[in-house]
């Protein structure tokens, strides 16, 4: 079964190293024009900032990575431009989107997200996520109201408690981690997660990490496989070589996504 | 639809109970929600907290304890068709709503919307305590007008069960003879970074792919090229010089 809607949007873009995914909310094709909207602010305008200021530079103001910065501006830009469309536009009301965007330079990836998409990182045998989800099960967890075991059978899925576009301000959670050579990196929509757990996810992208292609395909006909309903959409990342400052971006990208 | 409870002793049904609540309380005395006028039965013997559509059982430190599904519990996340004991008396937890959804909107994500937090420094955002952000939650459930295109194949099937066991055997070389059965999702084959393809199991069958190395793998001897390749019993894989057989298991 299919959505008639895909409300997931993607964006990666190899020479200024950024990946951009989001999983739009609301009724008719809100969510895609959500998501839409998101991707594509987040997209277009860091790639422009990128041609005047380098990521690795510290921000005048705050004194964290220029990288940092841009990815929170710009989400709180997204933020903006669906909360007033959904504002202006009666059937877009109500309208939002999660969101996980990477930014890679100077062997560090800038990570940012909003709801309940997340990016998970395999470094040699680990495989685990490096962004927590702002979702009421993963309040319940932190609170040790539900285990993780139990969460999976949870009938609280997919409530997020911070979304894109929702409300007239967000705050989303930035962090920056070290990049080793052979790290891949994985973004995915809920449909991914929710259907495939951790474990098998991980043991896929071990077994086919010679071939990101295939295990794209191969993550999305697992949780297809599964009962998958909801859209499922994947990036990932690998990443062959060094990129410290001066030698510039030399990962591979590579995104896979179906309606 | 809200879980609900059902009460009965020696089989027979006492009442029933919607868990309309954030907390309901079970006892003897007048004040809970499920009273229960038993000695055996502690003044305040237990608590089930629902949060949207899951629910908790809590024994508040009773006398006599509980049981559910006969075994002593003090804290636990109710499942659809657990049986609660306290002393003689049995209830029943019923919520009937689908784990993963049978319907469409379910599986949408929706956002619960709170007072504006914007808390700077961007921390993790889940400080709160979970009993305090539940009162203070709205739960917004967006309209959902979205139709789900049904395609042509069959509804969703839930999982790869069902599914007929299967195993290569390899034939020739050191391992020959060796089988290795196809229980996971995915088995990889070959040797990595000369030639290696992978076997997916999956609800309609079992198919190979290539993964890496410069040739194909080969079945019936014939090259399956990049694409997934359904197996059939008694197919002749080759790959890395190793030929092996598959079949699927009586």
């Amino acid at each position: 079964m299919i959505r008639s809607h895909n409300e997931d949007s993607v964006a990666f873009d190899a020479p200024s190293g950024l990946v951009v995914l989001a999983d739009g909310m609301g009724g008719y094709n809100a969510g895609e024009v959500a998501s839409g909207i998101a991707v594509s602010v987040l997209s277009t305008e860091i790639r422009h900032h990128l041609q005047s200021v380098l990521p690795e530079e510290k921000d005048a103001f705050s004194g964290e990575d220029a990288g940092v910065v841009l990815l929170r501006d710009n989400v709180q830009k997204a933020n903006s431009s669906i909360f007033h469309a959904a504002k202006s536009q009666p059937q877009y009301s109500g309208m939002g989107t999660t969101i996980v965007a990477g930014l890679f330079y100077d062997n560090r990836v800038a990570v940012a997200h909003v709801g309940d998409s997340r990016m998970y990182r395999l470094r040699g045998e680990t495989f685990e996520t490096i962004t927590r989800d702002h979702s009421l099960l993963q309040e319940q967890i932190d609170g040790g109201i539900i285990s993780k075991e139990d969460a999976r059978t949870s009938k609280n899925k997919n409530l997020v408690t911070r979304a894109v576009g929702i409300d007239a301000e967000v705050e989303p959670e930035v962090h920056v981690h070290e990049v080793q050579v052979g790290d891949i990196y994985l973004l995915c929509s809920d449909g991914l997660n929710d259907m495939v757990v951790d474990e098998e996810i991980g043991a896929t992208l071990q077994m086919l990490r010679a071939n990101l292609p295939l295990a794209a395909t191969e993550l999305i006909q697992l949780a297809n496989d599964n009962g998958g309903r909801d859209n499922v959409s994947v990036i990932l990342v690998k990443v062959n070589g060094s990129f410290s400052a001066p030698h510039g971006w030399m990962a591979q990208l590579l995104n896979w996504f179906k309606n | 639809m809200p879980a609900k409870l059902i009460l009965s002793m020696d089989g027979e049904v006492l009442k029933e109970y919607v868990l309309n609540k954030e907390r309901t309380l079970i006892g003897r005395k007048p004040h809970n929600d499920i009273v229960i006028d038993n000695l055996a039965i502690s003044s305040e013997h237990a608590a089930i907290i629902t949060i949207l559509n899951d629910s908790f059982l809590e024994d508040l430190e009773s006398t006599n304890g509980l049981m559910v599904n006969g075994v002593v519990t003090k804290k636990h996340f109710l499942q659809n068709n657990d049986l609660i004991e306290i002393g003689k008396y049995k209830i029943k937890y019923l919520n009937d709503q689908p784990v993963q959804a049978t319907s469409a909107d379910f599986e949408k994500t929706m956002v619960l919307s709170r007072p504006v937090k914007t808390a700077p420094g961007g921390g993790p955002g889940v400080g709160d305590v979970t009993g305090k952000f539940v009162s203070t939650t709205t739960a917004t459930v967006k309209p959902s007008a979205e139709h789900v295109a049904a395609p042509a194949q069959a509804a969703p099937q839930p999982a790869a069960q069902a599914q007929q066991a299967a195993a290569v055997q390899i034939l020739n070389g050191p391992n020959a003879g060796k089988e290795l059965e196809l229980v996971k999702s995915l088995t990889t084959l070959g040797k990595p970074g000369v030639q290696v393809a992978v076997l997916a199991r999956r609800p309609h069958g079992f198919f190979i792919t290539h993964v890496e190395g410069e040739k194909f793998p080969l079945v019936n001897g014939e090259s399956i090229g990049e694409q997934p390749h359904q197996l059939n019993d008694h197919d002749i894989v080759e790959l890395a010089g190793v030929k092996m057989e598959f079949y699927f298991k009586a």
